[in-house]
């Protein structure tokens, strides 16, 4: 192994690179590949048909569109909010800038059962901001709605901190070239501003909707798990493993590894063009 | 059209980045801003602009004050030190900007766009790389794009803010000759920034030496160089040689010399500072008269067709900097370490109480 | 990176407002109203009602919901997984980090892709690789049952699917920070003499302190918070393999709702905590970066 590694390295005189990738390849393989390859192992044993049984059954199809539905709303909600929230961070000075800025990385940093059944409680029909809603006939809890406020909770860091670096080096002169040109500030914004921005903007985006679609604990709450209408995906993996059904859930389960690594790729696609575009 | 500066204030919190600043530009003039960093000739600059507003004073163009206008209703053509060109868009797409954000019933159709843009792109010798995007343009090329993207809107009045300052020498020699011919073709009153001198005296009409927010002196390139109000202006333009001595009724005591001193015959026993370019100083092997001063060659560049001493004298261990033609320096056949004799001439005369440098 | 939020490393300039190129002050309010609005619905109204349900029935009920055996028993086997997972992922962070940051090879960013894969796998297919690896399904299990090994539904489990969850928080945080900082230093080091060792904990050790501190806080809340991989593996057997997440579920389940919330209290505390040490860190570290630009300009 050490010469193998030796003659991919360009020469550095530092130390210790065989013992540090031989640690990190060793806990990867570990911990990592070993794992994630029972999961394939487990659906290739299945044998084509059954598969294709189990993953286009009624009920899966239904989480399908749930989960991807909603997660997409949730994304495009918090890429708007949180190009906004950015604007005003970065922009703009007013009372407890510094307080609100560090509070973006909330959902990030509390536990996803903790959100589950504050969101819940919040949005019941008797809850704090669920009985409003109730007045306007609007059920947010045990509903999609619900699920889409779940995952707009704990997409929100993304798009905002992925937006925030950028909008924060964005040359002041060209926005002044833009308002010597004739621009109103729209037209600045629409034109020079946003544009910048929109690599970035897309990659929150993607982070955040990536999370949303196997996203568990905050959802589960708040779904109310009626199937057919309120199921998620990684709910019903939780379902046939409770009936001992392991090749139903290890079918679920290379169905979301696909999409998961077809979106990981997708983003570090995007996140190549941003350097690109802004380094 | 004419530019009138009057009275223009400007402080950033304590710094006085302008002070009493008037000023006029005639229609069609080329002028320079030129001064040291902090001098506030790139504030000054940004207020004609709009980027900026002044604490006191106005800025009249034809007669009119600006105060009511902002940057995007006082149609400048804006040339920043770095560009600014819009990166995700291409040549073409920055210079037809600012005719594409017009009101639509002032907007000119799509082919009028397209030659107009054409037309600039040429004009500024870029015709080919209308598609290339700014990350893929040298210095020299990106600002050419910028000055046709300014150009694009029929400016009023064209600024300049450092336009050469990011470019490497050669490209800027070049450049500042192209920007010269450009103003002759096209007559739009320019004013431009700079603290490079040569720039200044090689290309405007007009300087005008800004230092510590205060104009020191405006005037033609010849009239700022030959006949400098101040020591300012004297050191900051071209190399000079400092002699310290004193005046008594029009004769200047320099060291081991007495000079005759003009306009200065009432003055007594005073302090004075002569300046002397290096090119005003003569050298003799022998002392060929009474106002030859002893020096010893220190140093000697002889690159090029004129040939640069620098020496020590003996009477005050002062240097002095001297210039030689080639011919003249070959005649002498100096060396370093020889003790020749100089000879200042047109001394401009300073007494340093009148004047803080 | 997928999934993660890491420390900035960017300077934050004050923005001159000038006139030129600002927005008009209505529309500035507006917009500012707007987000207030939308991040105080979204976070700070949650934060809020976790403690005031919490209280709602009187700090004495809240002590005992927290202290009540099982809640006691669930914040014990939380508190053992940390102490067991976040050193474990801080040996891989730094590892991975210092074999990836300060060399150059081929497929380094293959290898950062698969350290980012945990946060692309869903929480629930995270727990379920080591049941299929270490439970009834698995291969292994024959062998582990003989010996009366318990992996899944029992606390090992707990454990694995937690580092699982958690270990790319520190390597990810460290890589691009050493990766800023160059080798330059390190190299000094060694001309000097220093062996590698030596290099490392004295050398880019302290560079990277902030950076690690914050990575570890957030490993550790990250890990304290883990609930669908841990609730594929734990078998949920009260008062022995129930997390303090778990916990909460199941008296969140049987409607015990304060006592629910007190325990989630604890948590969000916890969550505020890595913000604080969050901002504190990214504060320090554009300092560092700030005064060595000084000194090497």
């Amino acid at each position: 192994m050490r010469f193998t590694f030796l003659s991919l390295t360009k020469h550095s005189i530092l130390p210790g690179f065989s013992l540090t990738m031989g640690f990190t390849m060793l806990y990867l393989g570990l911990l990592v590949l070993i794992p994630l390859s029972t999961i394939i192992l487990k659906a290739a044993g299945i044998g084509w048909p059954q598969f294709w049984e189990i993953i286009t059954a009624p009920r899966l199809i239904a989480s399908y569109k749930l989960s991807f539905g909603a997660s997409l709303l949730a994304a495009t909600i918090n890429a708007v909010f949180g190009l906004l929230v950015a604007w005003v961070l970065v922009r703009y000075s007013f009372p407890g800038r510094r307080i609100v800025d560090g509070l973006v990385d909330l959902p990030f940093a509390l536990p996803t059962a903790v959100a589950g059944i504050t969101l819940t409680t919040l949005y019941a029909p008797n809850g704090w901001l669920g009985q409003h809603l109730a007045d306007l006939g609007i059920k947010a809890a045990y509903s999609p709605l619900g699920v889409v406020i779940a995952l707009t909770f704990i997409g929100l860091p993304f798009v905002v901190r992925m937006v925030q670096p950028v909008l924060q080096t964005l040359d002041q002169e060209v926005e002044e070239a833009a308002a010597s040109l004739g621009a109103g500030r729209w037209q600045t914004f629409t034109r020079v501003i946003f544009p910048a921005l929109f690599p970035a903007l897309l990659t929150g985006f993607a982070l955040a909707f990536a999370r949303a679609l196997g996203e568990y604990g905050s959802v589960v709450f708040i779904s109310g798990n009626m199937p057919m209408r309120t199921e998620i995906t990684p709910l019903l993996i939780m379902t046939k493993l409770e009936q001992y059904d392991y090749a139903g859930a290890s079918a679920i389960a290379a169905v979301m590894l696909i999409v998961s690594f077809v979106l990981l790729f997708l983003i570090n696609l995007l996140q190549w063009w941003q350097g690109k575009r802004h380094g | 059209m004419s530019i009138e500066i009057v009275n223009i204030n400007k402080q950033f919190g304590s710094f006085t980045a302008l002070k009493d600043i008037n000023l006029t530009i005639a229609t069609g003039q080329l002028v320079a801003l030129l001064g040291p960093s902090g001098s506030g000739k790139t504030t000054l600059l940004r207020i004609i602009a709009g980027l900026e507003a002044a604490d006191q004073g106005s800025i009249l163009f034809h007669g009119q004050d600006t105060a009511k206008q902002n940057v995007r209703q006082r149609q400048v053509g804006f040339v920043f030190q770095h560009y600014a060109l819009f990166r995700h868009m291409t040549v073409f797409e920055n210079v037809a900007f600012g005719l594409n954000v017009r009101p639509r019933h002032l907007r000119p159709s799509k082919s009028e766009i397209k030659e107009k843009v054409q037309t600039l792109l040429s004009l500024v010798k870029l015709e080919g790389l209308a598609d290339r995007h700014p990350g893929q343009l040298s210095g020299g090329q990106r600002q050419r794009v910028a000055l046709a993207r300014a150009l694009a809107v029929e400016p009023q009045v064209l600024l300049l803010d450092e336009p050469f300052g990011a470019l490497d020498a050669k490209v800027r020699k070049e450049l500042r000759r192209w920007l010269r011919q450009l103003h002759d073709e096209l007559h739009v009153t320019s004013v431009f920034v700079t603290h490079d001198q040569e720039e200044a005296l090689d290309v405007a009409d007009q300087i005008v030496i800004l230092n510590n927010g205060r104009i020191e002196q405006l005037g033609t390139p010849e009239e700022v160089y030959e006949q400098p109000g101040n020591p300012f202006v004297y050191d900051f333009l071209g190399n000079v040689n400092l002699f310290h001595g004193r005046i008594h009724q029009g004769r200047i005591n320099i060291g081991s010399i007495e000079l005759d001193a003009p306009g200065y015959d009432d003055t007594l026993n005073t302090r004075a500072v002569s300046f002397v370019r290096p090119y005003n100083i003569e050298v003799e092997r022998e002392p060929k008269g009474q106002e030859f001063i002893p020096a010893r060659i220190l140093f000697i560049r002889a690159v090029g067709p004129t040939v640069h001493l620098e020496l020590k004298r003996e009477d005050s261990s002062d240097l002095v900097e001297v210039e030689l033609s080639k011919a003249r320096f070959q005649a002498l056949a100096l060396k370093s370490g020889e003790l020749v004799f100089v000879r200042p001439k047109d001394l401009k005369i300073f007494i340093p109480d009148d004047y803080v440098i | 990176m997928a999934g993660n939020v890491a420390l900035r490393q960017g300077t934050t300039t004050e923005r001159p407002t000038t006139g030129a190129i600002t927005e008009l002050p209505l529309v500035r309010w507006l917009l500012t109203l707007a987000a207030l609005g939308f991040l105080g619905l979204m976070l700070i109204v949650p934060v809020i009602a976790v403690f005031v349900k919490a209280f709602e029935q009187g700090s004495e009920l809240y002590i005992k919901a927290i202290t009540a055996p099982d809640a006691l028993a669930a914040i014990q086997l939380t508190l053992l997984t940390v102490v067991i997972a976040v050193p474990l992922n801080t040996l891989f962070g730094l590892a991975a980090a210092w074999s990836i940051a300060k060399f150059e090879f081929r497929g380094r960013s293959f290898l950062i892709t698969l350290i980012d894969l945990p946060f692309a796998v869903s929480p629930v297919i995270a727990g379920l690789i080591f049941v299929f690896l270490f439970g009834k399904p698995g291969v292994l299990w024959p062998w582990l049952s003989a010996n009366d090994i318990k992996i899944i539904f029992a606390v090992p489990g707990i454990v694995l699917a937690t580092v699982f969850v958690t270990f790319p928080f520190i390597a990810r945080e460290l890589i691009p920070l050493m990766r800023a900082q160059g080798t330059t230093e390190e190299e000094a080091a060694l001309t000097l003499g220093a062996s590698g060792w030596k290099t490392f904990w004295h050398i880019t050790l302290p560079n990277i302190k902030w950076g690690l501190i914050y990575g570890v806080i957030l490993t550790s809340a990250r890990a304290v918070g883990e609930f669908g991989a841990v609730s594929v593996v734990s078998g949920h057997i009260r008062g022995e393999t129930n997390t303090m997440p778990l916990h909460i579920e199941i008296l969140y389940n049987e409607y015990q709702f304060v006592a629910a919330f007190a325990v989630a209290s604890l948590m969000t505390l916890m969550a505020i905590i890595t913000l604080i040490v969050k901002n504190i860190s990214e504060w320090k570290v554009q300092q560092q970066s700030q005064e060595s630009e000084e000194v090497t300009a």
